[in-house]
């Protein structure tokens, strides 16, 4: 449990000891920006919420969030720091969870840096604010999500692209998985999976939180979620550490 | 479990220990049988032997020997393919977490995370091994990288670097200390201090380091172990091993041992 928040807390700190992280962060807010107000016909809809905003947020994390983890383990077999790693008394999973937690920080940062947008529609009218929150925590849920997924993606090679494109290409698939295209095809020729992937779908759960509704089977969702990434990661990690 | 039996098999166990001289007692490292295998090659072929408080060995062999391999799986990092191997009593694979607690371990290459500072990254290592900062403090002074403490790691020399890696390896006064190639890198000044300071250890530790040059094992090695295409091929003392050859030189016993199954 200790050595888990210390290696969180180096973790983290490495994230701002370069300027990568800065630029993260501001490539994030310009481009939720952007969709917002562009796209996403924030004025234009003359309504106080942040519907659109949450609506883009999803897909932003699915391009951002792997970014952040593909270094997370592959950039550690690459520089040799594994080794040193996992020969100090530590755990796998130790440092598999120490490693998430970080980045689900600093994923934390960065929505809570989007604090204008919630100062602008409470300046403009009188918005639900209980179902803001809501929508912050289901969009922190989603990020972890995806972050779960990209870090265990990121334990499978040294090569960060392959981790941002494997990463990228599995969180799209849990994020469609409620979409017609998918649930169609699968109720035409196997209903049950159709069942079993509007279930699994990222997106699916999070639409009841950006609706200000926080339910308990969605947030057990979200947990098992995370928790299968994170003992996927800790196995993957078991198995080929030394690769 | 019932006290009883538990009891005599101390007893005889240690009665054993009183018979060899106590040297049994003493051997904080032993390798039995370790065996490595990637895919089809056999990177590691039943290697046995154990160091002692007191002994520095020598491991020595070409590149591609084995050497880092055998390492790697003292520390954990592998897992051999069969053979166990114990660090202070804790098997590796049983008890890791004991294992690596009580070693002292640098890795190939001395890795560390270069956007750290030096003493930062002693910090977070001390943490992770529950010791203080005056530990920090001596590893420091030990292995003299007080100059650049507030440094990061990725600025530094080759030998500095090193060095950074030798301070994390001490941090916590193991008593066993296993060390791949600590003096790759260094130049004849360097090389001379950390010859000094594990020489200055060696009473109180067991010491395994890798090495592939011939010099430092004359110069601070009181066993040479050496190894040839994963299997070991001698296990005697430096004196021992250069009277194999006529020559009564190191590089030609050497050479004669680890080509000979070549030819």
């Amino acid at each position: 449990m200790r050595n888990m928040l210390i290696i969180a807390r180096r973790e983290l700190g490495a994230y701002f000891a370069t300027p990568v992280a800065v630029v993260f962060i501001v490539i994030f807010l310009v481009l939720q920006s952007v969709l917002t107000f562009n796209m996403g016909g924030f004025f234009d809809r003359d309504q106080a919420d942040l519907i659109p905003f949450f609506s883009f947020l999803p897909w932003v994390l699915l391009l951002l969030v792997p970014a952040i983890t593909m270094r997370l383990w592959a950039e550690e077999r690459r520089g040799g720091t594994i080794e040193l790693l996992l020969t100090l008394p530590v755990r796998v999973w130790e440092a598999v969870v120490g490693k998430f937690i970080a980045a689900w920080c600093f994923c934390a940062i960065a929505l809570v840096l989007t604090f204008p947008m919630v100062i602008t529609v409470n300046f403009l009218g009188h918005p639900d604010n209980g179902m803001i929150v809501a929508g912050y925590l289901g969009a922190l849920l989603v990020a972890g999500s995806f972050l779960s997924v990209g870090a265990a993606m990121s334990a499978t090679t040294r090569n960060q692209v392959i981790a941002f494109v494997a990463a990228v290409a599995l969180c799209l698939l849990f994020a469609v998985m409620s979409y017609p295209l998918v649930t169609e095809f699968l109720s035409q020729r196997v209903p049950v999976l159709a069942e079993v992937a509007r279930g699994l779908s990222v997106n699916e759960r999070y639409l009841g939180f950006t609706r200000g509704v926080i339910a308990l089977p969605d947030i057990v969702f979200f947990a098992s979620f995370m928790l299968f990434w994170l003992v996927a990661n800790t196995l993957i990690l078991q198995a080929r550490k030394a690769d | 479990m019932p006290p009883g039996p538990d009891n005599s098999a101390d007893a005889t166990k240690s009665g054993r220990n009183q018979g060899n001289g106590g040297t049994m007692d003493t051997a904080l490292i032993e390798m039995r049988g370790l065996t490595k295998y990637f895919g089809g090659f056999c990177a590691v072929r039943d290697v046995s032997f154990s160091v002692a408080r007191g002994e520095v060995v020598g491991f020595l062999g070409p590149n591609g020997a084995g050497k880092s391999t055998t390492m790697k799986m003292l520390a954990g990092f592998m897992t051999p393919s069969s053979g166990s191997a114990s660090i202070e009593g804790h098997d590796v694979l049983r008890d890791g977490l004991a294992a690596r607690r009580a070693l002292g371990y640098l890795p190939e290459g001395a890795p560390a995370y270069g956007e750290m500072s030096v003493e930062a990254f002693l910090e977070f290592v001390a943490r992770i091994r529950r010791v203080g900062p005056d530990a920090v403090r001596r590893a420091l002074a030990l292995t003299s990288l007080d100059s650049v403490r507030l440094q990061p790691i990725e600025t530094l020399s080759k030998g500095f670097k090193r060095r950074v890696g030798l301070a994390q390896a001490l941090l916590h006064d193991p008593a066993t200390l296993v060390m791949d190639e600590p003096t790759d890198g260094l130049d004849p000044n360097q090389k001379f201090e950390v010859r000094a300071l594990i020489r200055a250890m060696a009473p109180r530790k067991a010491i395994l380091i890798s090495t592939h040059l011939l010099e430092e094992v004359e110069a601070i090695c009181t066993r040479a172990v050496v190894i040839a295409r994963g299997v070991i091929v001698a296990d005697c003392t430096p004196a021992e091993l250069a009277a194999r050859h006529p020559s009564g030189r190191l590089d030609d016993v050497f050479r004669a041992l680890t080509e000979a199954e070549a030819a």
